[in-house]
């Protein structure tokens, strides 16, 4: 992208209408935050939440202190961690599902029964057989993801069209062939929209675990991920500091999904074309 | 295209491979007790490189005899032979699918995420005959032939359904099939588009002289096209009438307004609409 099409980017109808959405976002919310002390009558809900000048004060002051940058690192490490994991095991797993019936009979019930059990609630039962309180928590991010990406996954593949896999037999491909050449990319964008919907899963759960588990093995706010950071500046009365771990974990997630979005991009490049 | 103007393009002497022999096919579907026979012992007799329309109304049941030719499907009894040799019969319900017989399919089926020239190129790659270098400059000197040059790099995605049905039968060709099995390949599109098609299939016809098994239900197409018409009945399909088309090839749009055009049409469009009205009032579904 070159710089002139970066500022057209920028400056494009689209974003100017995103960022006026911003700017006047964060007025009602400081005039709606400041109501007590300007008007003399506080709103409801929205009276008692800390101004968004006095989160970016305390914000810029966390800029510079090396802990809060250790949550965002730690709570990424997870994510990725889990993700990772759950990519490495639940695409191979969705696929053998679609294209062996065995599998699918001896997997397939099981997978249901455990699916519908939201991932914290694994929470206690993870620290206690997992061995560090990092692994137990990796493990329920993992669940977060997994269950997503095998649906979909075996979804994608079992929904190819039979005759993509007709011709393919008739120009003489082997089954090995069809699987690489047929099946997978066929189940590439269901890959890409699973592991787009997992990874957003991933952090709603590494946040709610971190808070569960209290921070890991490192313990305190250092080691603790954004998840902790919330908690621990919600322990201590810092209202500014909730607020700031809360845009920080939506800033984290939107970079992880747009890394994934172009990642997938340039996986599935005859999608862009439709 | 002066090259191909010649007295011997509408001749099938020179073509020796692909003559199908259809004997006796009965195919009985039993998907759940309630036995449905949709094709009652069909004999068609298919001489090497003649273009054969099968024509009838929809759900007759042609498809399931392209399926069987192709080796998707298999047959109750009967049989199918290619230059002798049986595809399918009493002990072997299914042909094997092979690249000796090509399908083109209705709703096409170029693979979205290979380029038009990795799509051409599928079947010799899989075959694994020739180099990669002497498959791709076959397949572009194909798709060029094919007035596809431009083409190559560009996803089916990016190309207007016309020229995807052109990319797909240079693919099936790549493959030197003796056979091509056309499943209503046109019928999405819109007339005009139609008849571009149908010049551009005779052109790679001519160059190309293989057998063509051409599933229609489109009268107009398949008399500009076919050597010949076969009109199956509505379900259970056989043949009902043979339709010689006596207008010699090569053929360009002017025989549309031929009075032998219409001659054959009028031929054909009583028996074509009486089957077509017993397969409505039947409420025959597409099929």
């Amino acid at each position: 992208m070159s710089v002139s099409n970066f500022s057209d980017k920028l400056f494009s109808k689209a974003a100017m209408r995103g960022i006026f959405a911003i700017v006047v976002f964060v007025l009602i919310w400081e005039v709606g935050a400041r109501s007590e002390q300007w008007f003399g009558y506080r709103f409801p809900f929205i009276g008692l939440v800390p101004p968004p000048t006095d989160v970016f004060v305390s914000w810029g002051g966390l800029i510079a202190d090396p802990s809060y940058w250790q949550s965002w690192y730690m709570s990424f490490l997870r994510v990725f961690g889990g993700f990772a994991a759950a990519m490495v095991i639940g695409i191979p797993m969705g696929l053998l599902m679609a294209v062996n019936k065995a599998s699918y009979g001896i997997i397939f019930p099981s997978f249901e029964v455990l699916r519908p059990i939201p991932p914290l609630a694994w929470v206690p039962a993870s620290i206690i057989f997992w061995p560090t309180q990092e692994l137990s928590i990796a493990f329920v991010t993992f669940l977060g993801a997994f269950y997503t990406i095998v649906i979909n996954v075996l979804g994608g593949a079992k929904s190819i069209n039979k005759q993509f896999l007709q011709a393919a037999q008739s120009m003489g491909a082997s089954q090995w062939d069809i699987f690489r050449r047929i099946v997978l990319p066929a189940t590439l964008p269901s890959i890409v929209v699973g592991s787009a919907v997992g990874m957003g899963i991933t952090w709603e759960v590494v946040v709610a675990a971190e808070m569960i588990s209290g921070g890991g093995s490192s313990g305190g706010g250092a080691g603790g991920g954004l998840g902790f950071f919330i908690w621990s500046s919600y322990v201590g009365g810092s209202y500014e500091q909730i607020i700031v771990g809360m845009i920080s974990i939506g800033i984290a997630g939107y970079i992880s999904s747009e890394l994934l979005r172009q990642l997938g991009g340039l996986l599935t490049p005859w999608l862009k074309t439709r | 295209m002066s090259a191909v103007i010649d007295e011997n393009l509408g001749s099938l002497a020179d073509v020796t491979d692909g003559a199908i022999s259809i004997k006796d096919v009965v195919k009985i579907y039993d998907p759940d007790g309630a036995a449905v026979m949709a094709v009652d012992h069909c004999s068609i007799e298919i001489p090497a490189g003649e273009i054969c329309m099968i024509v009838g109304p929809s759900g007759c049941g042609k498809t399931t005899l392209l399926n069987a030719i192709a080796g998707f499907h298999g047959i109750t009894s009967g049989s199918i032979h290619l230059d002798g040799e049986l595809l399918c019969g009493p002990e072997k319900p299914q042909a094997e699918p092979g690249s000796d017989r090509i399908v083109v399919f209705q709703n096409g089926a170029l693979f979205p995420w290979k380029t038009n020239l990795d799509n051409v190129a599928f079947g010799p790659m899989m075959a694994g005959k020739l180099s990669k270098e002497e498959i791709y400059d076959k397949a572009r000197s194909m798709m060029a032939d094919a007035g596809l040059s431009g083409n190559e790099n560009n996803y089916p995605g990016e190309i207007s359904s016309g020229l995807r049905r052109r990319v797909e039968i240079v693919r099936a060709l790549m493959n030197d099939p003796k056979v091509l099995l056309f499943d209503e390949p046109y019928r999405a599109l819109d007339s005009l588009t139609k008849s571009v098609m149908h010049e551009a299939l005779l052109e790679i016809y001519y160059r190309n002289k293989v057998t063509i098994f051409f599933i229609t239900h489109d009268l107009e197409e398949a008399i500009f096209l076919g050597h010949r018409l076969i009109i199956m009945s509505s379900r259970p399909c056989k043949p009902k009438k043979i339709v010689e088309v006596d207008i010699p090839h090569p053929r360009d749009y002017s025989v549309l307004t031929s009075p032998r055009f219409r001659e054959l049409m009028n031929e054909a469009k009583d028996v074509v609409h009486e089957e077509a009205t017993k397969a409505f009032e039947a409420g025959e579904k597409e099929g």
